[in-house]
């Protein structure tokens, strides 16, 4: 739109959305702060096979419980040994990849389905609205832990049922934010403008309507993604959610739990990791809020 | 005023309803009840007798119907592992349970509400940033690790708590702090935000015209408008909580409903973990209810809704 080339149009235009949408961005400290946590901690999961040192299903029970490298440890193992003589490091690599697949599988189904029923009740209101709405009211009033909790010791804990038991349980949120922002957005002029010229009511919902609602979609998926995380990292705390031996933060803090009293570093290294990845994961939702929709700042 | 009550009322009873059909049907998610609770090596004879005696050979909706009505009536069944009326023992243990709850809510906003307040007075101040850092690290805090914590420092390190159980107030201590903080960020930014609303609003600056004081104008006329919502939110906090308890009261062996229901699930004890469904999610639609009964009651815009 801004034609840099002439100086005073450039003055009269102003810098477009985008370039304001840039400049905002990059000068939010929690939000670049936030994404470069992610983005590495996205990296190293990746990349486990290749940064891991050890096997972290390997045993060694020779090595039982050694310290980490800064408690009197060896470089052999970074942080340590746990119980069984697993390198710890090489599990905490490999749990980043547990706790980001849950976390973000989780939050797509979550959000494929709570953005249809938001989105729908948005538009369509009436009988529509309230159906959804009611459902809301219903998945809201489930004790989420306990739910979850209930279904997979019914089900059998594997990584599968943890992330479909979240992902069927977190759509919530997204339902609502999604019925609020089509709300607000179906009253638009343009919205109106699409239905007179007979354009047919998918299209609108596609091309009207996604769109403009896009924004607020992806800081829910990162705020319901760092939801999901920490309900995973519970529920494999309290021995329903992934089982052993596969490496999860949730459970690693659960084996470490017994030894506590001598051996600290056990539980407080993964809760650590986890902390920090949930922690980057809201401050990058909380920033693409301010940075989106700035007028909209709490 | 009765229409708003009357309807949310029909809402949450309908609610209800749908919530103890689904927390019932869970027992059928594997498919045989009877099967999964005689467990993989019982022989088909032993299936079939455990079928005929808890009733799984009718038909589900019978069931179920059967179950809601003796559950209405307080009868919530036999737990298979204690051999105890489900209902008593639930009753037992949500003193605790309720207690703790009670104290994290309280908790929640002795610390939320003044620092949200405060926050809201002078933004960007130290104390802004410190209850915005709070209130970050408190949403990406897993509670049990911070229960787990808390017991290396205060228990084992310090020796000034008891690590677990729920003998005195003191065990009390570090569980309704973790299970505060679990509900505190949401109700600072909720003050926060309110307060720097009103703060801006109209009726403050026609107060501060007129001369009022400045303590006048926060307490009198502010903060009673923004506490508004505050106290809606913790209402529905406080139905989340309980419902969210089971982490902490695990952490801490604190043996409420939430443990409870930990060690039933644990158990296969199905008629137990149905009832604490349904437990949980009455108690959180009632305290959504109040807060909706409430919230009209202060403030009569909110009738129409």
């Amino acid at each position: 739109m801004t034609d840099v080339t002439d100086p005073l149009a450039a003055e009269i235009h102003g810098p477009s959305p985008r370039q304001l949408l840039k400049a905002r961005a990059l000068s939010h400290k929690g939000l670049i702060f936030g994404m470069m946590v992610v983005l590495l901690l996205v990296l190293v999961a990746i990349l486990a096979p290749v940064l891991a040192p050890h096997d972290p299903y390997a045993q060694s029970l020779m090595n039982r419980m050694v310290p980490p490298v800064f408690m009197g440890g060896t470089w052999e193992h970074p942080l340590g040994t746990d119980h069984l003589g697993r390198d710890y490091l090489s599990r905490l690599i490999y749990g980043a990849r547990v706790s980001l697949m849950i976390g973000a599988i989780a939050a797509l189904i979550s959000g494929v389905i709570g953005t249809a029923m938001g989105v729908a009740a948005g538009y369509f209101g009436g009988k529509v609205d309230a159906v959804v709405t009611f459902l809301i009211n219903v998945r809201l009033a489930m004790p989420v832990v306990l739910v979850a909790l209930a279904v997979v010791a019914i089900l059998g804990g594997s990584l599968t049922v943890v992330i479909c038991v979240l992902g069927l349980l977190l759509w919530d949120r997204f339902a609502v934010v999604m019925r609020a922002s089509t709300l607000q957005i179906s009253r638009r002029d343009y919205v109106a403008a699409a239905q007179v010229i007979g354009a047919s009511t998918p299209r609108i919902l596609l091309t009207e309507i996604m769109p403009n609602v896009f924004n607020n979609l992806i800081v829910i998926v990162t705020l319901e993604m760092a939801h999901a995380i920490l309900l995973e990292a519970a529920l494999s705390f309290l021995g329903l959610g992934v089982q052993p031996p596969t490496p999860s933060w949730g459970l690693m803090v659960s084996e470490g739990k017994n030894m506590m009293l001598f051996e600290p570093w056990l539980v407080l290294i993964p809760g650590a990791v986890l902390f920090v990845l949930v922690l980057a994961i809201n401050l990058m939702g909380d920033g693409l809020r301010d940075v989106t929709a700035p007028e909209g700042r709490s | 005023m009765l229409t708003f009550i009357l309807k949310r009322l029909g809402l949450a009873l309908l609610v209800a309803l749908t919530v103890s059909f689904i927390s019932f049907s869970l027992l059928f998610l594997s498919g045989d009840p009877a099967a999964a609770l005689a467990g993989e090596t019982a022989s088909g004879e032993d299936v079939e007798a455990l079928r005929r005696l808890y009733g799984f050979d009718r038909p589900m909706l019978v069931q179920y119907a059967e179950w809601l009505f003796s559950a209405l009536r307080g009868d919530f069944g036999e737990s298979y592992y204690f051999k105890l009326p489900v209902a008593s023992l639930i009753a037992e243990r949500l003193q605790v349970t309720m207690t703790l709850g009670l104290c994290g809510i309280l908790f929640a906003l002795v610390t939320a509400v003044p620092l949200g307040v405060i926050a809201a007075i002078r933004p960007n101040s130290i104390i802004d940033r410190v209850a915005l850092f709070l209130s970050v690290a408190g949403q990406a805090m897993p509670s049990f690790w911070f229960g787990l914590i808390l017991i290396v420092v205060f228990a084992i390190q310090l020796g000034w708590l008891p690590p677990s159980g729920a003998a005195t107030w003191r065990h009390f201590i570090m569980p309704t702090i973790v299970l505060g903080y679990y509900a505190m960020p949401a109700i600072m930014r909720l003050t926060r935000a309110g307060m720097l609303d009103v703060l801006n609003s109209d009726f403050i600056r026609t107060a501060r015209a007129k001369g009022a004081g400045e303590t006048r104008v926060l307490f009198k006329h502010a903060l009673r408008n923004a506490i508004i919502p505050v106290v809606s939110l913790a209402a529905v906090q406080m139905g989340f909580m309980l419902g969210g308890s089971i982490v902490v009261e695990s952490v801490f062996a604190l043996h409420g409903a939430g443990y409870l229901a930990w060690e039933s699930i644990a158990r296969n004890d199905l008629p137990t973990v149905q009832a604490l469904i349904l437990v949980f999610s009455m108690f959180y639609i009632v305290f959504t209810f109040l807060a909706d009964v409430l919230n009209a009651w202060l403030d009569p815009r909110m009738r129409s809704a």
